[in-house]
């Protein structure tokens, strides 16, 4: 067991490590020597931890990459590869955004969760199209939520660009009406106005004990996880399929899309005609949070914590060396191939493979 | 006196698990060597040590009195010995030839192309230098299974073996082609090929081998000749105690029939019929086992039944009731029992504790689940109680059920699967690949369920079991029950007939006129 754990986060440690030092390389390549990367990397950590709100706002960043890295570590617990959450995302924003803009009169002990709940509800939808069509059709759920994203762009562009009907004619940029005052999470340091940390992050650490109860402690989360582990063994089990698959792809479309919402009543309090950049690869960064946790969802929270650390450095390191913000996209995808490839990890620095019971490759379901 | 092979102090350590514990084995040249042993006895690993798979912690190998070390698979074939494994290792689209020149393939000249034709030539010279009767030029996948295995055979040949380990040979064939497959081992060794012949099945290591070793718990406990040992003899030095190989039963009291399939017809994955018009009943009380050779629809019939596979036609009635379109779970809530053919498929989750294993088709049910939320203390105690009844050997309910042997982990699939009110009990291949000790456990099992009233379907490519379990004997050929009769009227000699599609004179002729 405490090897177990130890493998568990030692190898997401020195996937860290090692996708550093290749990132220092690409710093190198820049020009200049290896001050440069200590400059570059000292930025990252004083940008994400120490600087005035620093932490804040990793605290902030690492918000929706919880519940978004838990959409996919949900799905991945039922077999299924969820690589939906950014249009998830999107059309649980924009759900929470129309409650919020339309229902102005309601209280905000209603208008608040009535937005998160519609959010909820929106993602669960656009996921559970893909589960559906998995289940009648056999269509593989990778494409299909690819797919689904590219919709969902488009779709947001449509309602919230101008003369959309999500528009707000009143706004310079395109942009969806404001959401009302009584629809905002209340921000937890009141006292500050610069600092933007808001109640999101309790919901999502929230979502995240739930998501374990619910896995772990639960007939569906038992349903769930034979599903994923063994998709016959549930057949003999007598567990329905069908239903499972749907219902684990609504599941985890729900908490794509309340990161949407948090998103929404937390941070921005309108959706930008400009989709993309408002999500902003929170769906996709959740695979490698998921990944960098085990799949498990008490392995999500430091995993996002990590990822939201890194964009919220990522600035200040562009800006006192010069080097391009995209170098903390390249480590984080570096780190995102060594924490998939544990045994790249395990050859390089000479670990003994546990025996593993059931190796749970990632691409599993590509044939199915 | 020479030696072939020779393994002196190997010993072997896995965490946890001494395999191999300063184990010696000596390997004659000309001789057919058997290998006995429970599951978890240590005779995969020393048989992986042999052929490169493993290193030994200790000990030393020696191929023909020269001290060797075998880094993998390869150094293993470099020195001449060759493995026939339990699953075949054949590319069913490819010829004969081109799966036995596969990895060393015959080049032309310019070394670019294959030369088929000269393989194909020495692979009939081969073929006729041993007596196999091998087409070349024959697709695997035509061949019945004792053809390919002799593909294998001649695999290992082609790569100059001259010294097989064949592992498990007769899991897959009909007597008859275990017969067959005998004389090619006894030519084999008149040759000088020098063989080591895994198996459980005792009888069969009396007829063949020369010598007999049996392991026990990660030792040898010492080998013998089929001169001095008997059938018994061998049982108790696998298992350290006296073994009933006869199942104590007293004579059936068949009740109402509780279960009957008409005309049943199901299609296989690839959506060929393979269940073809299948007849039967099974009535309370008794067990009718189903006999045949493996992949004759026993498997697709089963899945039918427990309604993991749709019917295409005909029939499944379960206490007067037509179940032939319903779900798994109402055949299970019916009261049906259902010991997979394949554990690691269909009847366990390898990942899964023990304990959670236990519940695996009762845990939404009370006291396992109050409403939606499952009650870890009752399943607990459930799989504190079922371990201690059952006898399973595992650290503790929360161990991975992967970790547990063969055999401990069909035990757990029996405790499951009688931990609950059962009428019918479908049983396939419920002792495949586990020990002598564990085989004894569940057989007991069984007829103590047939003894209580319930209705047991038997299902087994082992004819031994079929014959000792059975009360009616029923032998199903290319997806129909060819011929049921009284235990008491079947012989092996008549079984084994009837596995092959031999029907007696007339109904041969009858069929002939249908056809």
């Amino acid at each position: 067991m405490a090897r177990r754990l130890l493998t568990g986060i030692g190898i997401p440690i020195l996937a860290l490590f090692s996708a550093l030092l290749l990132g220092s390389f690409v710093i190198l390549s820049t020009g200049g020597g290896w001050d440069k990367v200590l400059t570059a990397y000292g930025a990252v950590v004083y940008g994400a931890f120490l600087k005035p709100r620093g932490f804040s706002e990793t605290l902030l960043a690492m918000t929706p990459l919880i519940l978004t890295g838990l959409a996919v570590a949900l799905a991945f617990k039922a077999g299924l590869f969820n690589i939906g959450g950014e249009g998830q995302f999107l059309i649980g924003s924009l759900c929470s955004v129309w409650i919020g803009y339309h229902l102005t009169g309601l209280p905000g002990i209603v208008l608040v969760p009535l937005g998160l709940i519609a959010g909820m509800l929106g993602g669960a939808f656009w996921a559970a199209i893909a589960g559906y069509l998995k289940s009648r059709l056999g269509s593989h759920e990778v494409i299909n939520t690819i797919m689904l994203n590219y919709i969902a762009f488009n779709l947001g562009d449509f309602l919230v660009n101008s003369r959309g009907p999500m528009n707000d004619p009143t706004s310079s940029v395109p942009r969806s009406p404001m959401i009302a005052l009584s629809a905002h999470l209340p921000r937890l340091n009141p006292g500050s106005p610069s600092d933007r940390l808001h109640a999101g992050v309790i919901i999502a650490l929230l979502a995240t004990a739930v998501i374990w109860w619910l896995l772990y402690k639960t007939t569906l989360g038992f349903e769930l996880r034979t599903t994923g582990a063994n998709p016959d063994a549930a057949r003999y089990a007598g567990m329905n399929a069908r239903r499972n698959l749907v219902l684990a792809m609504a599941l985890s479309g729900s908490l794509a899309g309340l990161a949407g919402a948090v998103e929404v009543q937390g941070l921005n309090f309108n959706v930008p005609a400009a989709v993309q950049s408002f999500s902003a690869g929170y769906g996709f960064d959740a695979i490698a949070v998921a990944l960098l946790g085990h799949n498990h969802p008490f392995g999500v929270v430091p995993g996002a914590f990590l990822f939201g650390a890194m964009r919220t450095g990522a600035d200040l390191l562009q800006l006192r060396t010069g080097v391009s913000r995209y170098v903390i996209s390249i480590i984080q995808a570096l780190v995102l191939l060594f924490a998939a490839a544990p045994a790249i990890v395990r050859w390089i620095y000479r670990i003994r493979a546990e025996r593993r019971v059931e190796e749970a490759p990632l691409t599993r379901g590509w044939g199915a | 006196m020479t030696l072939a092979l020779e393994a002196r102090g190997i010993t072997k350590k896995f965490p946890g698990v001494l395999a191999n514990d300063h184990v010696d084995f000596a390997l004659e040249k000309g001789e057919i060597h058997a290998m006995l042993g429970q599951n978890g006895a240590g005779k995969t690993t020393l048989m992986n040590i042999l052929y490169g798979l493993y290193q030994p912690d200790e000990g030393h190998i020696l191929v023909h009195g020269e001290e060797v070390r075998f880094h993998s698979p390869l150094d293993a074939i470099m020195n001449g010995i060759g493995m026939v494994h339990q699953h075949f290792m054949l590319i069913p689209v490819f010829t004969v030839a081109e799966n036995i020149m596969l990895g060393k393939e015959v080049k032309s000249a310019r070394g670019m192309l294959l030369d088929r034709q000269r393989a194909e030539e020495e692979v009939r010279a081969l073929s006729q230098q041993y007596g196999f009767s091998l087409d070349p030029t024959a697709l695997v996948k035509d061949l019945p299974v004792g053809t390919q295995q002799r593909v294998e055979i001649v695999k290992a040949l082609y790569r100059q073996a001259d010294i097989l380990i064949l592992d498990e040979p007769t899991a897959v064939l009909t007597p008859q082609e275990a017969e067959e497959l005998f004389v090619i081992m006894r030519s084999l060794a008149a040759q000088g090929k020098s063989i080591i012949f895994i198996t459980h099945k005792l009888k069969e290591v009396l007829a063949v081998a020369d010598r007999i070793s049996v392991m026990r718990s990660g030792q040898m406990v010492g080998t013998t000749t089929p001169k001095e040992a008997t059938e018994a003899g061998l049982a108790e030095m696998m298992v350290r105690r006296k073994v009933i190989l006869k199942v104590d039963k007293k004579p059936a009291t068949p009740g109402e029939e509780i279960m009957r399939a008409e005309d049943l017809q199901v299609l296989d994955d690839r959506r060929h019929p393979v269940v073809n018009g299948a007849s039967f009943f099974v009535r309370a009380g008794e067990i009718l086992g189903i006999a045949g050779v493996q992949g004759n629809g026993q498997t697709e019939l089963v899945e039918a039944l427990t309604g993991l596979r749709p019917i295409a036609g005909g029939h499944i009635l379960l206490l007067g009731h037509d179940v032939g379109r319903v779900r798994p779970r109402q055949i299970t809530e019916a009261g049906v029992a259902h010991i997979p053919e394949d554990r690691h498929k269909h009847g366990l989750v390898l990942s899964y504790p023990v304990a959670d294993n236990l519940v695996l088709c009762t845990y939404y049910l009370p006291p396992f689940a109050r409403g939606p939320v499952m009650e870890e203390a009752a399943i607990r105690e459930n799989a504190e109680a079922l371990i201690k009844k059952f006898d399973i050997q595992t650290p503790s309910p929360f161990t991975p059920t992967g970790s547990l042997s063969g055999g401990n982990q069909q035990k757990l699939i029996v405790a499951r699967e009688f931990s609950r009110p059962v009428k019918v009990l479908i049983a396939s291949q419920p002792t495949r690949g586990i020990d002598v000790g564990s085989i004894e456990f569940v057989h007991q099992q069984i007829v103590q369920r047939r003894d209580e009233g319930c209705g047991v379907l038997l299902v087994s490519s082992e004819l031994d079991e079929i014959m000792s379990l059975s009360d009616r004997i029923a032998v199903m050929y290319k997806g129909r029950i060819l011929e049921t009769l009284p235990a008491a009227e079947a012989t092996r000699e008549r079984l084994g007939l009837l596995m092959a599609g031999v029907k007696e004179e007339t109904a041969t002729k009858e069929e002939v006129h249908g056809a």
